[in-house]
């Protein structure tokens, strides 16, 4: 991303009039900076694959070959009610993602946030069902018994140095236990589809499958970025400091517009938008303002690159440590409570099976690192589109669950492959 | 030179445990003016360097700022005071940019966002005054070469206005283009009024840029020359405790290889 906005600083040279000329900054011959105009783009996509630079790259093609294989197996894949079950879906293990992206950002891992997403979903069940406790304070519960399990685990790596991989493996048992005793009466609870719950179900569309709601989201998306991209011009501008070229915020605003109004028009043509999709895509926004925007975001960045460095600059190591594994906590708990709005119960299956592995692997196709400093809050949704296409697709050709979990092993493999390959390359051409 | 100094220690000792690390030291450093402290491995420069840092408080004797007897006992009293310290082992976060490195744990803020603008301006006005030539303030650290980024973590020091920059050995690992980089630096500091506290094992690094060379030896004071007045074997006799050694034989021996 950062590397977009280094044009040919000695073309810019003529506005920057306040700097004197021994200030002009001279360009290493051997630094690649972006040429001007279209053709810039293209040298510098080919730098950019050369260095392992690969971005979403390989989500993208990987994406494409998906949709191709799966329509041509079962040509209802690409149809508008099949693609709208792909993004209901998605929201739910696309929460626990966006957790995982900010502790894979720290280099860590948690393995415990499928566990407590099944626990969420039971103790939220436990306080409407059982309790009859209202569903938004329930909610709010939940949310925050997810965040203190969280930071009991981020509290064992920071104060105690034990590796979150132990911690979190001993919290995927353990939560997953404390789940199952607090069903082991029924085995499952139902819970009412209302409030909160029946927004996440999947009858529960944007403005009511109102066919405006859809372009009404594509239209805010696009004019957000648009007027975003406009004011950042105008600020740097005026700091004379380098910034992106009106052409290629025009080219960038075109590629969102062309694809959010397809994909409006393909939803409405099912039901409109899921709510719960809107929901993941509100807090995906949040989420990246505060990875991007913010000095927490920042310092989770610098914690992933260097420890020491952070440690020095005056962060507070496990403050940070602990707050990110609270987040991981909360959204899990959050995710557990969409998934349980797919089925209105809780049952002791919650939060087993694939789920964890499938989050993982989401963060990580998306193009966030295992090793940390690296990534974005927004792979946790190209990362779930191509799992839960994968998903969806081997269910509509009624695929056996062992086939299933074969396919998603080798994708997840590819995932880790082409991260680790794509690092290596990237520290051999100096860019790691 | 002004006549109280920006910094002083005043007969400082540090002890771990049974061994006696820094024993009666005494340091003055003014502003505008570059102190080498130099001596043989173990001869105390880091521990010395790390009691002004704030990581290991002393156990006797007494700091002074600006005349006045102040206690330093954590990194952060130092950095209040306005001591800022580059260490040997370069505190860079390779994944983030120039600006994200220089800005880190002081990031500027915008309606409680990052200022990404007011930061990238800053870092160019600050790389500019300090002639340093970076491609792009907006590549990772990764991409730069040792010297450029021994100059970024010297930059990011002076993002906080400090008084007083302590550089641990900030050419040990430099070829000799981005050795000479890091001492025009190291005099663009002292033009700018600070005081510069520089540790070396390079004599020559020494006497191109420093006032005054401190000789520590079994962690006590062991001499301290003017670079104007002094010769190269002064200091090696002071850091090595002796004329009579191996460096002076195989010089008596060798007369070329003295020059």
């Amino acid at each position: 991303m950062s590397s977009d906005k280094t044009t040919v600083d000695t073309t810019k040279a003529g506005t920057a009039v306040d700097a004197p000329p021994a200030a002009i900054p001279v360009v290493d011959p051997r630094l690649l900076v972006r040429e001007q105009g279209f053709r810039g783009y293209w040298t510098e996509f080919v730098r950019r694959v050369k260095g392992g630079e690969l971005g979403s790259m390989p989500v993208i093609g990987a994406l494409i070959i998906i949709f191709i294989v799966f329509q041509v197996a079962n040509d209802r894949f690409l149809s508008a009610n099949n693609i709208s079950n792909v993004g209901y879906y998605l929201a739910g293990t696309g929460m626990l993602s966006i957790g995982l992206v900010f502790v894979l950002l720290l280099g860590e891992i948690d393995l415990s946030v499928a566990s407590v997403s099944g626990l969420a979903s039971a103790i939220f069940a436990v306080f409407t069902t059982t309790h009859g406790m209202n569903m938004w304070l329930a909610v709010l519960l939940t949310v925050l018994i997810g965040v203190v399990i969280g930071a009991f685990h981020g509290f064992f790596l920071a104060k105690v140095g034990v590796p979150a991989f132990v911690v979190t493996l001993a919290g995927f048992l353990g939560w997953n236990g404390l789940m199952l005793w607090l069903l082991r009466k029924t085995g499952s609870l139902s819970i009412a589809d209302k409030g909160p719950i029946h927004l996440v179900d999947q009858t529960s569309f944007f403005m009511g499958s109102d066919i405006a709601g859809a372009y009404i989201l594509a239209t805010v998306g696009v004019a957000v970025l648009l007027i975003g991209s406009l004011v950042d011009q105008a600020r740097r501008r005026k700091a004379g400091v380098p910034f992106r070229p009106t052409s290629e915020i025009i080219l960038r605003t075109v590629l969102l517009a062309i694809v959010s109004y397809a994909i409006a028009a393909l939803l409405n043509n099912a039901n409109g938008v899921p709510n719960a999709l809107v929901l993941f895509l509100v807090v995906l926004v949040i989420g990246d303002f505060v990875v991007r925007r913010t000095t927490f975001g920042r310092k989770v960045f610098a914690l992933g690159g260097s420890l020491e460095a952070s440690r020095r600059a005056g962060i507070s190591v496990p403050a940070i440590q602990m707050a990110v594994f609270a987040i991981a906590g909360g959204f899990a708990a959050l995710g557990g409570l969409f998934i349980a709005g797919q089925t209105q119960t809780a049952n002791s299956q919650a939060g087993s099976g694939n789920l964890l592995m499938l989050a993982i692997a989401a963060a990580v196709i998306g193009g966030t690192s295992l090793f940390g400093g690296r990534g974005s809050i927004w792979s946790a949704l190209i990362g779930g589109l191509v799992i839960q296409s994968i998903q969806t697709g081997l269910d509509l050709l009624n695929m056996d669950t062992s086939i299933q979990y074969m396919i998603t092993g080798a994708v997840l493999l590819a995932a880790v492959i082409i991260d680790s390959v794509s690092r290596r390359t990237q520290r051999t051409s100096g860019r790691a | 030179m002004s006549a109280t100094p920006v910094l002083a220690l005043r007969g400082v000792s540090k002890r771990f445990g049974a061994v006696q690390a820094l024993t009666d030291v005494e340091l003055e450093v003014h502003a505008g003016e570059v102190v080498a402290l130099v001596g043989d491995n173990g001869a105390g420069k880091s521990t010395l360097v790390k009691t002004i840092a704030g990581v290991h408080p002393i156990d006797e004797g007494s700091i002074e700022w600006e005349g006045r007897e102040v206690s330093i006992n954590r990194p952060q009293d130092a950095q209040h005071l306005g001591v800022a310290t580059v260490y040997q082992d370069l505190a860079l976060c390779d994944n983030l940019d120039v600006v994200g490195n220089l800005f880190l744990g002081r990031e500027l803020l915008r309606f409680g966002s990052l200022d990404e603008v007011a930061m990238e301006q800053r870092s160019r006005e600050l790389l500019d005054t300090l002639s340093i030539r970076i491609p792009s303030v907006r590549i990772p650290i990764a991409s730069l070469s040792g010297g450029q980024r021994q100059v970024v973590a010297i930059a990011r020091a002076l993002i906080g206005e400090p008084k007083v920059v302590i550089l641990d050995e900030p050419t040990a690992a430099l070829g000799v283009e981005q050795t000479a980089q890091v001492l025009d630096l190291v005099e663009r500091l002292r033009e700018r009024g600070l005081g510069v506290i520089l540790i070396s094992h390079n004599m020559a690094d020494v006497m191109a840029v420093a006032d005054n060379v401190h000789v520590l030896r079994l962690g006590r004071n062991n001499g301290t020359f003017e670079v104007k007045t002094t010769t190269n074997e002064e200091i090696i006799a002071a850091i090595t405790g002796a004329t009579d050694n191996a460096v002076t034989r195989r010089r008596a021996r060798n007369p070329e290889a003295a020059k």
